[in-house]
């Protein structure tokens, strides 16, 4: 347990390095969830909306769920070199499936009685999309989004071994920053992932306090 | 002889021109070390995703028991093993490492806490879902209540049991790749040594491709296996 007690101290004695990079790795994270959730949500939406499809939004989820995130930062490596891009493409196509698939079955699972009401109470189509389905299957796709930012985080700590900076340097480079380092980065990488899952979740219940109890 | 133009590669110096130059993909060294390196780490991936599937499978299933028995403890147990799903796997490899040590184990026990959420969730959802009336008829005609579980719940709840099974060993097949941060060990290994290498590309295209073919075979074959064991559904 002797580590255990050494990265706390490594935390204190090096707190502002944790620090900075801890953002590059939230900064990396952020980038790349944004652009995932720009390209994945209003195509998942409106595909669910319309139930047209099911063939590509299980593909793409079993295809997804198939490539593996250090394969993935390889590739970006050998097709970009090291850059920008390298890392926030592979970081983008791992964070797509989840939220493509979540958002297109919410949608897809919305009761069509519900939607007929609202067709039936003169709401164009993008109104029963916006205030009707998506209020709906809310719970499962912000399950979605949780689950891409999870993946993209864990993977942005393996990108270090590509150019991606962040806590991931810490963590394999064990030379350096010795075991306590390496611990250290590793819990601080874990309590991303875990500030990221309960803003999600605050998120949530703050975009619709109605549904919070329904996944 | 030596070869002035390109990168040479380490340990692959001596090569075609295909592989000093660093080429995209050169069939030359896949068939060279096919046997010293792709096979091996194949095998090796298999055995490290079967073992931990394994192992995940059985303890889900005995916790799902537990928690569909019991409801009070299935909240701390989802929670529980929703946790561990959250902790990025590079970091739970390296938060195992003072305990177990740079060995096996330490992939093994971050393999299996990885795949416990999807298989624990679908199973106790899968036992969930069988309607009422069926378990009151087959208790009614007499089933006991382990023949019950057997022969009606079980079975009603194959399909989710079975669908989580798909999910937790592609997702094993995927994350294992990272293991060979901890241990030189399956597809993962190849890749590390050629990112290692002045980004060997042939290495990394090769193994990261049998890495996604193992993960899409093995989804085939676990297609086939819920086909079979559940003729009636068709999902």
């Amino acid at each position: 347990m002797n580590t255990f007690v050494d990265s706390f101290r490594f935390m204190g004695d090096h707190g502002h390095l944790l620090l900075v990079k801890s953002w590059q790795t939230a900064e990396l994270s952020g980038a790349a969830l944004g652009i995932s959730l720009l390209l994945a949500l209003p195509l998942g939406l409106w595909l669910g909306h319309r139930h047209r499809g099911l063939f590509l939004a299980a593909s793409v989820s079993n295809v997804g769920r198939a490539l593996p995130s250090l394969v993935l930062i390889a590739f970006g490596l050998t097709l970009f070199g090291i850059g920008f891009w390298n890392n926030t493409v592979a970081l983008v196509v791992l964070a797509i499936p989840p939220v493509l698939t979540n958002a297109y079955f919410a949608m897809e699972a919305v009761d069509r009685d519900a939607v007929d009401a609202a067709r039936g109470m003169g709401m164009t189509e993008l109104q029963v999309l916006v205030r009707v389905e998506l209020p709906l299957g809310l719970p499962l796709v912000f399950a979605g989004i949780r689950i891409a930012a999870i993946f993209v985080i864990a993977t942005a700590t393996i990108a270090a071994i590509a150019g991606g900076g962040g806590l991931g340097d810490i963590i394999v480079n064990r030379a350096t920053y010795g075991d306590a380092g390496v611990f250290a980065a590793s819990l601080c990488v874990s309590a991303l992932a875990f500030a990221s899952a309960l803003l999600l979740a605050l998120i949530r219940k703050g975009v619709s306090p109605r549904h919070g109890s329904l996944l | 002889m030596n070869v002035a133009a390109g990168p040479v590669i380490p340990n692959f110096g001596q090569g075609s021109s295909c592989e000093v130059n660093n080429g995209w993909f050169c069939p030359e060294w896949v068939t060279g070390h096919w046997h010293d390196t792709l096979e091996p780490a194949l095998v090796q991936h298999v055995e490290l995703t079967a073992i931990a599937v394994g192992i995940g499978f059985a303890l889900a299933f005995a916790l799902a028991l537990v928690g569909f028995r019991f409801r009070l403890l299935d909240p701390p147990i989802g929670v529980f093993s929703d946790f561990l799903y959250t902790i990025p796997s590079l970091a739970l490899f390296q938060i195992l490492i003072p305990v177990t040590g740079i060995s096996v184990t330490t992939v093994e026990i971050a393999l299996v806490s990885y795949t416990l959420l999807v298989l624990y969730r679908n199973t106790i959802e899968g036992l969930r879902a069988v309607p009422e009336e069926m378990v009151d008829v087959a208790r009614g005609s007499g089933f006991t209540r382990m023949q019950t579980f057997l022969r009606v719940e079980l079975p009603l709840a194959l399909p989710a049991i079975l669908a989580g099974l798909r999910i937790a060993t592609v997702s094993t097949i995927s994350i294992a790749t990272v293991a060979a941060f901890v241990v030189a060990k399956g597809l993962g290994s190849p890749i590390f040594v050629a990112l290692e290498q002045d980004v060997f590309k042939t290495e990394i295209l090769v193994a990261g491709g049998m890495a996604v073919a193992l993960a899409l075979v093995a989804d085939g074959l676990l297609v086939l296996l819920q086909r079979a064991l559940t003729p009636w559904s068709r999902a």
